[in-house]
């Protein structure tokens, strides 16, 4: 325990060297300029996303495209899947803040159970993403799909408010503006929630990872469980990454 | 509590044993590969880089010789040529679309292989943990794995130039629809391919890198190390590695839609497009789009390339002027300026894109205000070495040589700067002129005085002067002579990236120009193979550094032995006491204090 005596003692000023700053470890700093880093890629993507939109006469409406809910294909049902889809990643947010609870008390068997709900959570989400893009793949939408310009509305005035007299008189004539804006609808769509996607799936084979030590003890044996807090970091920025691509592609 | 462990990083036990082992013979003698190859110790990392860096460049200016001998002789046959280049330059002609593929790797390779990993990668990875005193990076491992991935981006870039259809050569910036279209170019296919491989790979190593040289800068300086007590050089490393970590993540992004438009059939860069009377299906996507994403990474670029530079250059001129560097805290002020507007320019590099006027006024006010803190880094400079006793060093030459090109570059900068002139100038040899001056000769010159100033610290030995100062002279005077006249066939409307002038009217009159500058680059060429057989020999058969701190720095790089081992300092880290430039009488004789002496009774900090 000398070392607390030490520090005790003369305690160095913040920003005097021979100490952390911010009393953090490397590895957290690491992973908060990580995550800064990361958000300025979702950032340009999500900015390229609403430029191109913002440029086009019609825009395909979300409570069109996403009407449909597993099992109940003949609703209208608009949004209701996604929202469980949010609710779901949400919860195993809190699953996650629970689960590094339990690491600042060293409770291993609490760890490792919220990381396992944790888990369970995400491959949830993605399972639900799963769904949703072999629905849209099925609707006609995919990475380069609308683009043959001899295509019928027909095909896709379903993914548009037809209801409303503007958009419907676009489409009437202007097909090609209605056809443009569902190929790069479907293009961004694919794009950035399979991003997203992709985090929460790294995101989950980190959770195995982090859930394997822990039932293993090896964050016993370290003495804390901050591997689990900056688990937890990653986690709660592609829920936070999550909450925006939702308002931009669902809401807006 | 955890207080030690932070500052020593996970692996102290292997470093304390790494630092002994240099004097204790009886430990294990590390293996070559560990010691050597995959090695964590941040200063063979560093050299690493540098020797890769070096090779690149090697590379990349024998392009330019290429093109320049094409530019210059339109006319003439060069078999040599042909014995390197094989069916690209038959019967001794470069055939015009290896002209662009060598331009295009020519500003790749210099851009990003050279001045980006060759130069911070080199020096923040050697110079930030003896500065700062630490026994190595925050995570030595993932320093590792970041020299490694800029060796795998390498390896992809290299295969690229071998492969049948020739590299990327859509110019370094790789502009869609050229870039986007495997059938707009031969060079368009694979090497596209490979060229997005290889930069995808060295964003990841220049993400792994720049993490680590934040975090150890913030968290593992020794003890008294406070934030202004820190050499410029780890400021200016600082930022560049903050410019890394928030730009390259947008080319990133830039990369994943161009890969999904060449790919996966969409249209995010490319609207209606015939390609022989056919119609492509790609409808309703903007070009402009990639040009944004690209600028925002690049001209944070630019300023990744330079900090390094600058910060070098602040401590090579203040430690061989024997003076304390003029305004510390102006130079980092003005080092937070350049950050924060390196994110706001970038759309300087689109004015004629069809931008609106209002909207390319505010670019312009923004772009100009970086003169301020510009003009503020480079009086400080000189009224550093106003009235100081200076020593011309090799390393000093370079260090003045980059203050002077900083300045010929960065004035031109302004007229460029300035959207209106900008349609006259945008896409000419005057564009070509500024860039090279400012951040390719300068640069340059910033990290051979890096070279020459910290070889004796890298390999224990001092590089040869007489060829020091020849590659000096030759190099600035040869700069100025190949990139000033480039300025006055600029503003005459002499295009970049043409093959051949001397099938225009308008460029004739420059063909006695254009030959002159290809000799002289030529000329340059050969004087930094000097730089390369002076590095290579000296690194064995150079002078050997006798005392410990050959330059008279106060700064702490100074205080390990002359052969660091793995860990830097043998026993406790030093503790500093007061700033890096205590350029002054120390009592005994001395024009320096360095760091680590505890402030004399009654003395003042800075």
């Amino acid at each position: 325990m000398s070392q607390t005596a030490t520090t005790a003692a003369a305690e160095p000023r913040a920003w005097g060297g021979g100490r952390s700053p911010f009393n953090v470890s490397y590895g957290k700093m690491m992973m908060w300029f990580f995550l800064l880093s990361d958000a300025f890629t979702f950032g340009a993507f999500l900015i390229s996303y609403g430029t191109t939109r913002f440029f086009s006469a019609v825009w395909p409406d979300a409570n069109q495209v996403f009407r449909t809910f597993p099992f109940l294909e003949g609703y209208n049902l608009p949004l209701l899947f996604v929202s469980l889809m949010t609710f779901i990643l949400i919860m195993s947010s809190v699953t996650m803040v629970l689960a590094v609870h339990a690491g600042h008390y060293g409770d291993r068997k609490t760890v490792v159970k919220w990381l396992l709900w944790t888990i369970i959570g995400g491959i949830a989400f993605l399972s639900c993403q799963a769904w949703e893009w072999t629905h849209l793949h099925a609707e006609g939408g995919w990475w380069g799909s609308f683009t043959d310009a001899s295509t019928p509305v027909s095909a896709f005035s379903n993914f548009f408010n037809v209801h409303n007299t503007e958009v419907a008189s676009q489409l009437k004539n202007f097909p090609l503006h209605g056809l443009q804006a569902t190929h790069d609808f479907f293009n961004y769509f694919f794009t950035i929630t399979g991003f997203h996607g992709g985090h929460v799936l790294s995101g989950v084979c980190f959770n195995i990872m982090i859930m394997v030590n822990t039932v293993n003890g090896t964050y016993a044996r370290r003495g804390h469980y901050e591997m689990v807090e900056k688990i937890g970091l990653y986690w709660h920025f592609v829920d936070l990454v999550w909450v925006f691509v939702f308002t931009c592609f669902y809401l807006l | 509590m955890s207080n030690e462990i932070i500052i020593q990083g996970p692996n102290v036990a292997h470093t304390i044993e790494g630092a002994t082992e240099h004097h204790g013979h009886e430990h294990h003698e590390q293996h070559f590969i560990w010691k050597y190859i995959f090695s964590q110790d941040h200063k063979v990392i560093g050299k690493q880089f540098l020797v890769t860096g070096i090779i690149w460049a090697i590379i990349g200016a024998l392009f330019s010789v290429f093109f320049r001998l094409q530019l210059g002789f339109p006319d003439s046959t060069f078999p040599i040529m042909e014995k390197f280049l094989g069916e690209w330059a038959k019967g001794g002609k470069l055939s015009p679309e290896f002209y662009y593929a060598l331009i295009t790797m020519h500003g790749t390779i210099l851009v990003f292989f050279v001045l980006t990993a060759g130069l911070s990668g080199t020096f923040a990875n050697i110079l930030i943990p003896l500065q700062i005193g630490a026994r190595d990076m925050a995570s030595p491992f993932m320093n590792m794995l970041s020299y490694w991935f800029f060796f795998l981006a390498s390896v992809f870039m290299f295969i690229s130039l071998f492969v049948e259809t020739g590299p990327a050569s859509g110019g370094w910036t790789t502009y869609p629809p050229l870039s986007a279209l495997k059938e707009a170019s031969i060079g368009s296919g694979v090497g596209m391919d490979l060229w997005l491989i290889g930069m995808a790979l060295f964003v990841i190593s220049s993400l792994l890198g720049g993490l680590n040289y934040i975090t150890t800068i913030l968290n593992m300086r020794t003890k008294g190390m406070t934030m202004t007590r820190l050499p410029l050089t780890i400021w200016a490393l600082f930022f560049t590695a903050v410019l890394g970590v928030l730009s390259f993540p947008v080319l990133f992004s830039g990369v994943v839609l161009l890969i999904f438009d060449r790919n996966f059939g969409t249209s995010f860069y490319l609207s209606e497009i015939f390609i022989g009377g056919k119609a492509l299906p790609h409808i309703g996507g903007s070009a402009i789009l990639y040009q944004h994403l690209f600028w925002f990474l690049g001209h944070p670029e630019v300023y990744i390339i330079m900090l390094p530079g600058m910060g070098m250059a602040s401590e090579i001129l203040s430690n061989n002027s024997r003076k304390p560097i003029f305004g510390y805290f102006a130079m980092v002020i003005s080092l937070i300026g350049i950050t924060v507007l390196a994110f706001l320019v970038w759309a300087h590099h689109m004015f004629v894109t069809g931008m609106s006027p209002f909207l390319g006024s505010i670019f312009v006010l923004l772009t100009l205000l970086i003169a301020v803190p510009s003009a503020v880094k480079v009086f400080n400079w000189l009224t550093t070495i106003w009235r100081g006793n200076i020593r011309f060093s090799v390393g000093m030459l370079f260090a003045l040589g980059f203050v002077s090109m900083f300045i010929s570059g960065g004035l031109t900068g302004i007229f460029l700067g300035n959207s209106a002139l900008d349609i006259h100038l945008h896409d000419t040899y005057f564009v070509v002129a500024h860039f090279h001056i400012v951040m390719g000769v300068s640069a340059f010159f910033g990290m051979f005085a890096g070279v020459y100033h910290w070889f004796p610290k890298m390999f224990g030995r001092f590089m040869n002067n007489t060829l020091g100062y020849i590659h000096f002279f030759v190099t600035f005077a040869g700069a100025y002579l190949i990139f000033w006249p480039m300025h006055y066939e600029g503003i005459a409307g002499m295009p970049r990236r043409y093959y051949d002038y001397s099938a225009w009217e308008s460029f004739k009159q420059f063909q006695n120009l254009n030959a002159f500058i290809s000799i002289v680059a030529i000329v340059v060429f050969f004087a930094q193979l000097l730089f390369v057989l002076n590095f290579f020999t000296s690194i064995w058969r150079g002078r050997k550094v006798t005392v410990q701190n050959p330059w008279g720095s106060p700064t702490l790089e100074w205080t390990t032995p002359i052969r660091p081992g793995h860990g830097n300092w043998v026993g406790e880290i030093p503790e500093v006491h007061r700033w890096a430039y205590d350029y002054k009488d120390d009592g005994n004789g001395n024009d320096f204090i360095p760091q680590t002496t505890p402030l004399r009774p009654g003395e003042e900090a800075h």
